[in-house]
């Protein structure tokens, strides 16, 4: 057993920070338009929004890395022009996590608006407040839980990613070498002791993550009644 | 003045029907809409708030705020709207919700006050009954000195005790700001109580125009009072007929002859009236 390396759990989760917050910005907007919208082609983006759900991850990260790759007019441009290497690198490994923790931040954000009172936010735009304010200090204040779960999910669901990372990252110590990849090395090298220790430091994070968003949720529902 | 002249059409319960209404109200008025569910009230409602489109035009005190070119969005419109189940906003205590319409600390005090809210004005809107969410609501709907107030049955979730004191809220505001209100009601003795004009709907046409004295006071000719109500049952006793009648919760009998008895059929609505006499209010 070697001595233990907290550096791919350290990645993990700045990969899941930065994946968090980019996810936020771009799927605030569109789970808005989601929830609002009676556009006829609205199943259709729905449909691609929970994509990432149901493919194979290696599917999803066969095409991302042909996508990155300089094969590819969008690779061969980040390559060429900004000479920017996107596979194998943090870079790329931060791309393919949005494609593949989108669902998990869109589903919630648009149940969430969804469920609130429509004329609730009639009344603010009454109030003379534009769609922006309205989101801001209407909408989000009362989605709290579904807000919570959205970022606590995909957080943690980045966190948990394999087959993409594994794919469009590879395992470069210190790059693109995640926990989840660092277990599936040890079980490889048969370090089985290491795959434990890291393996439990998992079980046991998930866990928590998943009992704190549903403690919180339980609590607001108390405090706001059972239709939040 | 509001001049609107609006149409549009409606899916309905009952088919699709077409909302085609044209009227002008003054300044200062106050409209009571009536009709039953589905006539289009609330979509016309909606519409002069800007909240659904329709064709046509709407203009108040001059300014287009609907016409074949553009739709003035419902921020721009200052308008109060009252909705039935109060949409107060869940994530802010009282105070807040009016304040987020216009910081006017002043005008915020001094509305809670009239509609005496002023020791709750730091609660969150889940902690309150129903008829104080609807005052706060009526408070909210006015801290932007709207021009026109809109209220959909806004009272009809609370109980009779409630209404009548909001009731009296509602018309000690309307004095004091001279907003102009429109106001979907179905209750005769709110309406009367409150409104200087009633307009009824039936299929989105105007049916009834008038004042509340015309087109509630039911009396005709030489008749003293006159009540609705269902006959429930017509009863023989000897040689006359003694017809059973629900007026409200109450229920009243009434001697028939017995021609008057076959002319009824019983579950049929009919009017009970006295002519010869005087009645007497006696104490109950």
């Amino acid at each position: 057993m070697s001595e233990l390396d907290f550096e791919p759990f350290l990645l993990s989760f700045k990969l899941a920070g930065i994946t968090t917050v980019i996810l936020f910005i771009i799927a605030l907007p569109l789970s808005w338009w989601l929830s609002q919208t009676k556009n006829r082609f609205k199943p259709i983006i729905e449909a691609v929004v929970s994509l990432p759900i149901v493919l194979p991850p290696s599917v999803l990260g066969f095409y991302i890395l042909f996508a990155l790759s300089h094969n590819s007019p969008l690779g061969a441009f980040f390559e060429e022009t900004l000479g920017i290497k996107m596979v194998f690198t943090f870079s790329g490994l931060v791309i393919a996590s949005v494609f593949y923790s989108f669902p998990f931040m869109v589903q919630p954000l648009q149940g969430g608006f969804e469920s609130l009172n429509k004329n609730m936010l009639e009344a603010s735009y009454i109030a003379g407040k534009g769609k922006i304010a309205t989101i801001f200090n209407v909408a989000l204040p009362n989605i709290k839980p579904a807000l919570i779960t959205a970022l606590i999910i995909t957080f943690a669901h980045t966190v948990g990613e394999f087959g993409v990372v594994l794919m469009v990252g590879g395992s470069i110590p210190g790059e693109t070498k995640v926990a989840s990849v660092a277990i599936y090395e040890f079980v490889e090298v048969m370090d089985y002791g290491s795959a434990h220790i890291y393996s439990a430091i998992m079980l046991a994070i998930s866990f928590l993550v998943l009992l704190g968003v549903y403690l919180f949720n339980q609590h607001q529902n108390r405090k706001f009644g059972v239709h939040v | 003045m509001i001049h609107l002249d609006v149409k549009k059409k409606l899916h309905g319960s009952s088919g699709d029907i077409e909302l085609n209404v044209n009227i002008g109200i003054q300044e200062g008025e106050f409209l009571a809409l009536a009709g039953v569910s589905g006539s289009g009230k609330t979509t016309l409602l909606r519409i002069l708030a800007g909240l659904e489109d329709a064709r046509g035009t709407i203009s108040v005190s001059g300014i287009p705020w609907l016409d074949a070119s553009k739709k003035l969005p419902p921020q721009h419109r200052k308008i109060g709207f009252v909705f039935q189940d109060y949409a107060l906003f869940a994530n802010m205590s009282v105070e807040q919700n009016l304040l987020y319409v216009k910081k006017d600390k002043e005008l915020a005090d001094h509305l809670l006050q009239i509609t005496q809210l002023g020791e709750l004005k730091n609660r969150m809107p889940n902690t309150l009954s129903g008829g104080q969410k609807q005052r706060v609501s009526l408070c909210r709907a006015l801290m932007n000195r709207p021009k026109v107030l809109l209220m959909d049955e806004p009272l009809s979730a609370l109980d009779p005790q409630m209404r009548t004191k909001l009731q009296h809220d509602i018309l000690s505001l309307h004095k004091e700001f001279k907003t102009t209100t429109i106001m979907v009601s179905h209750d005769p003795s709110e309406i009367y109580r409150l409104a200087n004009r009633v307009i009824v709907l039936e299929h989105g046409n105007i049916i009834q125009n008038g004042t509340p004295k015309e087109m509630l006071l039911k009396t005709k000719g030489s008749q003293k009072f006159t009540f609705k109500g269902e006959l429930l049952d017509i009863i023989k006793a000897d040689v006359i007929f003694i017809a059973v009648v629900a007026i409200g919760q109450q229920i009243v009998e009434v001697v028939l002859d017995a021609n008057e008895a076959k002319s009824f059929k019983i579950g049929q609505n009919v009017n009970v009236g006295t002519k010869a006499f005087s009645p007497s209010i006696s104490h109950c």
